[in-house]
This record gives C-alpha cells, structure tokens and sequence, in this order.
C-alpha cells in the first residue's frame, strides 16, 4: 500500500524522531515546544524520559498536517501559560513541577473528561494531557516501560510477540 | 428522477458479499453497478481512525462515523447490543474492522437435524461448499496450517501461518495436561506478501482499522471490480426494491442520490448483500400489494431466526511478564470442542489471547472515574500520577476467549420499527434477541474448559468479561433470509436466489440455516463465489 506523506511525516512523528520541517524553528514553536515539554514532565511517569526532540517530532509533525490540531494545541498551550501568569507571573515552562499541576488543577483539568470538542478544560486534556498519554504508550518510549515494547499504534511486534522478556 | 443506465447486475452492498461477487461477475466481463449506503473511505485517513480507535475517549462507533440518523435502529431484547460498534457502512463493509478469522463451518453444522435432531439441516452439504471455501482462502488470502480439527480439507492454506506467541507458549503445557490441542488460527491476513498486498507490519489495531492493508478487507475487491469496469455508488442507500407488473421480477433499485434525491437502477438481476440486519429490513421494505409482508416473504421467514454468536473472555494473572499486545491477533485456537459428542451443550471455538486485558495506549487515556482518586486524596492521579500503575494493570494478563453457536428461533428477528425513521424517513430495523438454553449451556462448558486451562497453567485472579448469562455478542449476525428447498419455510433457493422473484438474490450470513462456531466470513465469500458462478451461467 501507497504510504502517503501525510502518512510519512505522521509516522514519524509517532516515532518519536525530530522531523526537520520549515518554520519549526521559529519563536512559536519553540515556545510551543517549551510548554508541552514542561506538561509532559508532570503527566509522564518517573520511568519514562520524554525528551525535547520526542515532543517536537509529534506536535510540530501532527500540527504539520492537522491544521486543527495545530489550532487547538496553541490554545490550550497559551491558556495554559496565561494561567502560569495569573497565577505565578511566569510561563508554564518556567514553573516547579508542583506549580504546573497547580496550574492543570486550577483550571480544572484534573477533574474533567477528555473531549475535543468540550469546554477549555476538556480540550486541554484531550490534546495536551492525554495527547501526550497516546503517543508514549502507542510507541516504544512508553510501552517498553510496561514490557509492551511494540505496543498497538505502533507498526512492528512480529518478531517480538514470540519471544520473552529481555532483562 | 435520474434513471440509470441498465445494467447486467445490481448488487447492494460493498462488503465482503458484495464486492467479491461485483470483482468476479465484472472479471467475466458482466456490467455490474454496486449501490453501498456508506462511503468510500480515504487510505490516507486510517491511521487518523487508528488513533480514534485506540484511545480512551471515543466510542467504538466513531471509529468509522457509524450511529448517525443514517445507522439508527431499536435493540429489543437481552442485554445491550450497540449494533453501530459491530457493522460499517461503506465500501468494504464490516470487514474494515474485523479481526479476519476464517476458519470454515464444519460438516456437521450443515446437517444438525438430521445429526442430532436440533434446527434443520442446510439444503447444501458442507462437500458442495468446499471447493468455494478453497477458492475463498485464496480470495482473501488466508494463513493456517491443516489441523485434525477442523472442517475437512485436502489442501493446505494459500499463506503459511503466524508462529505462536511467548503468550500461547505460556499455555501450551496446561492444555497438554489437559489433553487440548492447540492450532494455528486461520486468517485472512498476510503471513507474507501475497496478491500485491504487503504482509502485517504489526501495528496491533486489527479490529479497529488495519493501516498496512495487511489484514484482507473487501475495499480490495470494490476496486478490482471498478478496474473490470463495474460501477461502485456510495452514499447510495437503497430505499427499496420495484416489481414489474407480474410482481415477480425486480425492476429498479430506487435509491438516493448524493442530494438526498431520488435516483432508480435499473438491471436484468439484483442481489442484496448488506449483511443479516439491512438485507432482512430492505426486503420487508420494499413490500407492496403483492408481497404484503415484504419482499420475497411468502414464507414470513425474512427477518426471522437471527443468531448471534455469544462470547466469554477469562483472564487472570501469573507472575511473570505475559507479553501481551505486542501483536494484535491471536496465533493459537482449538476447534477440539466444536462438534456435539459431549451432550447437550453444543459447538464452540477457544482462542488464546494475545491481548488480554487493555492495550496500553487506551489504558492511558481512557475516561476513568474521578471519585476513587478524589476519594482516596490522590489528585494527581487525575492527571499522571498513578499513570503507569494503571497502564501496567492492564497489560500483564493472560487470557481466553471463547464464541459458542447458537440455534435459530422464530423469535430472534428483524422487523421494521414503524415509530423510528432513519435520515431518509424509513423505519428503522428493529432487532429482537434472546439468549436460549443450549447457548447458555455451552458457555458455561466453554467458562469450565477456560478457567481449568489457567487454573492448570498457574493463573491466579481468574475472572470473565461476560458471563453464561449476560455474554458478550459478537459481530457475527446470520439466519435472517434462511436457505432451504421449501418455498414454505425459506426465504431462497440453494442458489441464494428468492423462491418468490426470479430475478433477485441475497448474498449474506443471512442465508445461513445455522450459525456453527465458526466465524461467518468465510461462508459468506464462499456463497458469494458460488452465486457468482451461478448468475455468470445463468447471464450468458
């Protein structure tokens, strides 16, 4: 089957491998890129390390061809932020990791549903909370950390799935 | 109103049914148009529904936009059923998220009453069907091995079959003391490259979409029939049939255009193949004077003796990695227990899992209760804290799943809810269901067989997702458009063709006179294969 490179790039991204695409260098992005970062740090477990380019392979590469989740993601991050502000007169990147669930508690993501379609909080749940719980444990990063190492979502296992577990 | 064009065939339906008999037919250079009430879905976008699918937050129906005003439908009944999470709309049908098992019925499924005294006997044997049981293997392209168990063969598979996995390897002893073999499971997916398709690359979403296109889904056949020259409609839901004067022939299909306006095909032969429920619902449709109680309904069967194959998960716990999920599909299944010589409980097919519990991703995001967290203090966890905890729950399980036949009942039917009208202002399919004894038997045989396989293989916190009384349905409808040689009591001939109009068939699971253990797929290509070569014969 023809893989399109829509498909290519969010393959990739799913991946985990930094996608070099223009514009994702620039100041907006980079911001972007900052405060997922930062949200990643407190949703995460201890025993996964999401890295910088982890998180700007799969937003920037989702946001290149999703131009909705482009919109939604650069809302929830700038609300995110301008609570950080009332709250803490910083940006959420620059918060202590406490500090920044203060700032998902406030704005009452930690007692909603996810929903794409909902009110502020349910949206920053969906693509910012949970968006970052998909993409760990439907790669690697994350699924290896529960012995799923070719966890679904993510292409490969047919080799895996015969064999044990690696210490 | 547009008028089309006739054509040689009009078959409606896109799913397997549809499609494999549209590819053959127009292979033999018939003009063929197929009508499909859904869309023609994107490639592109399957992995966009693989994310859908494998998150927490959406429901199964909205995987491939079912459960709109177009799909509504009354359950009536045992339990829930959510008909939309089971069946797609659009070319490829249900197929576009089956898991692809096919194994075949086995002989004995095809004469039960004159076997055993239960249900009745099919009008074809299972001899008859198995060279187009063979030629549906390589349709679709099926991996397996030849096992004692199964129904009979002399040839092999067209596709070598899946290696086990460490999970069957787990098991494989505790059914060895048990005196159960185990077997590879057959599939319609590829092993290796096969008919220009790439092989599983594993992505593990097999019965939510498959973005390889490793795993065989109809939309293949719609294009290879398109390629041949056959004419494939989509967003083209047929309102109803049309009879000529005499009332015995078919003369249009009167469906909906792309603007909700009425448009009519005309053809020298239809067939109807939009599975159990929308097949049985289209004839008691287009009922008119003469055939009162719906199309081709002398007998009063269309929409009766529906079966559904009830289901039982067990699972449990050992103390050592179990290595799920990391493929998507079983590897390993016994049909040991298919045929009846234990009593009265009847057949059944026992799958190893290899995704026991919740895969990791849907276990991460899906819409858990806040009032444990909140209740224990633990805040946090609403939004990580205790994120890899729950994932891990989730993935180191082992467990079976089991489906069991059920008989057919008069009382187990389709029939039109006249108080409910879908999007074009038909009454909407009502479906009526219950589950009966021998079924209920045969899951608490199949419950007994798991638990003592895990209990045998040292598998602790045993428990099951369905019960002998509260099962859980599978997505395997069949018996509504029953086949038999008495115009009396069936709905068509051995040939699918309606006893009561000359020139229209019914290509579905809904000809089945009885439903076995085994999924229905591959009977239902089958059949479709065997109806192609009957209408080639009988077109000229």
């Amino acid at each position: 089957m023809e893989i399109t490179r829509r498909e290519a790039i969010v393959g990739l991204a799913i991946a985990g491998v930094g996608v070099e695409l223009v514009g994702d260098t620039d100041e907006q992005a980079q911001s972007l890129v900052a405060t997922l970062l930062a949200a990643a740090d407190v949703v995460a477990p201890p025993a996964v390390d999401v890295s910088e380019s982890f998180v700007r392979g799969y937003v920037l590469g989702r946001a290149r061809v999703d131009a909705e989740y482009e919109r939604h993601i650069a809302e929830a991050a700038s609300r995110l932020d301008a609570q950080a502000h009332r709250e803490y007169q910083s940006t959420f990147a620059s918060l202590t990791p406490s500090e920044r669930r203060q700032v998902f508690r406030s704005l009452g993501v930690h007692l909603t549903h996810a929903d794409p379609d909902g009110v502020l909080s349910q949206r920053i749940r969906y693509y910012v909370v949970n968006d970052l719980k998909y993409v760990l444990y439907s790669t690697p990063l994350g699924g290896r950390t529960v012995g799923v190492e070719n966890p679904p979502g993510y292409p490969g296992g047919r080799e895996a799935y015969q064999r044990g577990p690696t210490e | 109103m547009a008028a089309h064009d006739p054509a040689d065939v009009c078959v409606i339906g896109a799913g397997p049914a549809g499609a494999i008999l549209a590819a053959s037919l127009a292979e033999r250079g018939h003009d063929v148009v197929v009508l499909e009430a859904g869309p023609r879905f994107d490639l592109d976008e399957r992995l966009e529904r693989l994310e859908r699918g494998l998150r927490g937050e959406h429901g199964s129906a909205d995987v491939w936009d079912m459960g709109g005003p177009r799909d509504a439908y009354t359950w009536s009944g045992d339990f829930e059923y959510n008909l939309n999470a089971h069946r797609i709309k659009g070319v490829g049908g249900t197929s576009l998220h089956w898991g692809g098992v096919t194994p075949r019925l086995h002989p004995e499924d095809f004469r039960m009453a004159s076997t055993y005294g239960l249900a009745d006997d099919w009008p074809i044997t299972y001899e008859e069907v198995a060279p187009y049981y063979r030629q549906a293997e390589r349709t679709m392209g099926v991996s397996g091995a030849r096992y004692q168990f199964s129904g009979p063969r002399a040839e092999g598979y067209p596709l070598p079959p899946f290696p086990p996995s460490y999970s069957d390897q787990l098991l494989e002893d505790a059914c060895a003391e048990l005196g159960i073999e185990l077997h590879p499971v057959p599939r319609a997916m590829n092993s290796e490259p096969y008919d220009g398709r790439n092989e599983c690359v594993g992505y593990g979403t097999c019965q939510i979409v498959c973005p390889s296109g490793g795993k065989y889904d109809a939309s293949v056949h719609a294009r290879r029939a398109e390629r041949d020259g056959a004419r494939v409609r989509t967003r083209a839901p047929v309102d109803r049939l049309v009879l000529d004067d005499s009332g015995e022939r078919v003369t249009e299909a009167v469906y909906a255009g792309p603007d909700g306006d009425e448009r009519r095909q005309r053809a020298r032969h239809f067939v109807v193949a939009c599975g159990a429920v929308e097949s049985a619902r289209l004839l008691l449709q287009s009922a008119t004077d003469g055939h009162p109680n719906g199309l081709a309904n002398s007998s009063g069967a269309v929409g009766r003796n529906l079966m559904i194959h009830p289901g039982i998960k067990t699972v449990g716990k050992l103390d050592q990695p179990t290595r799920q999920h990391l493929i998507g599909f079983s590897t390993r299944m016994t049909e040991q227990f298919y045929d009846h010589d234990q009593g009265p409980e009847g057949t059944m097919i026992l799958t190893l899992s290899n995704t026991a519990g919740t895969a990791p991703a849907t276990a991460a995001t899906r819409q858990t209760s806040h009032a444990k967290h909140l209740l224990d203090g633990n805040v946090d966890a609403l939004i990580g804290g205790r994120l890899a905890d729950e994932v891990d729950e989730e993935t180191g399980l082992v467990g079976i799943t089991a489906w069991v036949e059920q008989l057919p009942d008069p009382d187990n039917r389709v029939s039109l809810d006249e108080s409910k009208t879908d999007d074009r202002g038909n009454p909407v399919p009502e479906v009526t269901w219950r589950l009966d004894d021998h079924s209920r038997a045969t899951l608490r045989s199949a419950a007994r067989i798991c638990r003592a396989i895990l209990q045998e293989a040292g598998v602790t916190d045993i428990s099951t997702i369905g019960t002998p009384d509260h099962p859980l349905l599978l997505s395997h409808r069949m018996g509504t458009v029953r086949m038999g040689t008495d115009p009396d009591h069936s709905v068509v001939t051995p040939q699918l063709r309606t006893h009561d109009v000359s020139n229209l068939s019914v290509s579905s699971s809904g000809a089945f006179v009885t439903a076995g253990a085994a999924n229905p797929t591959l009977t239902i290509v089958a059949l479709t294969l065997r109806l192609a070569d009957h209408l080639h014969e009988r077109l000229g």
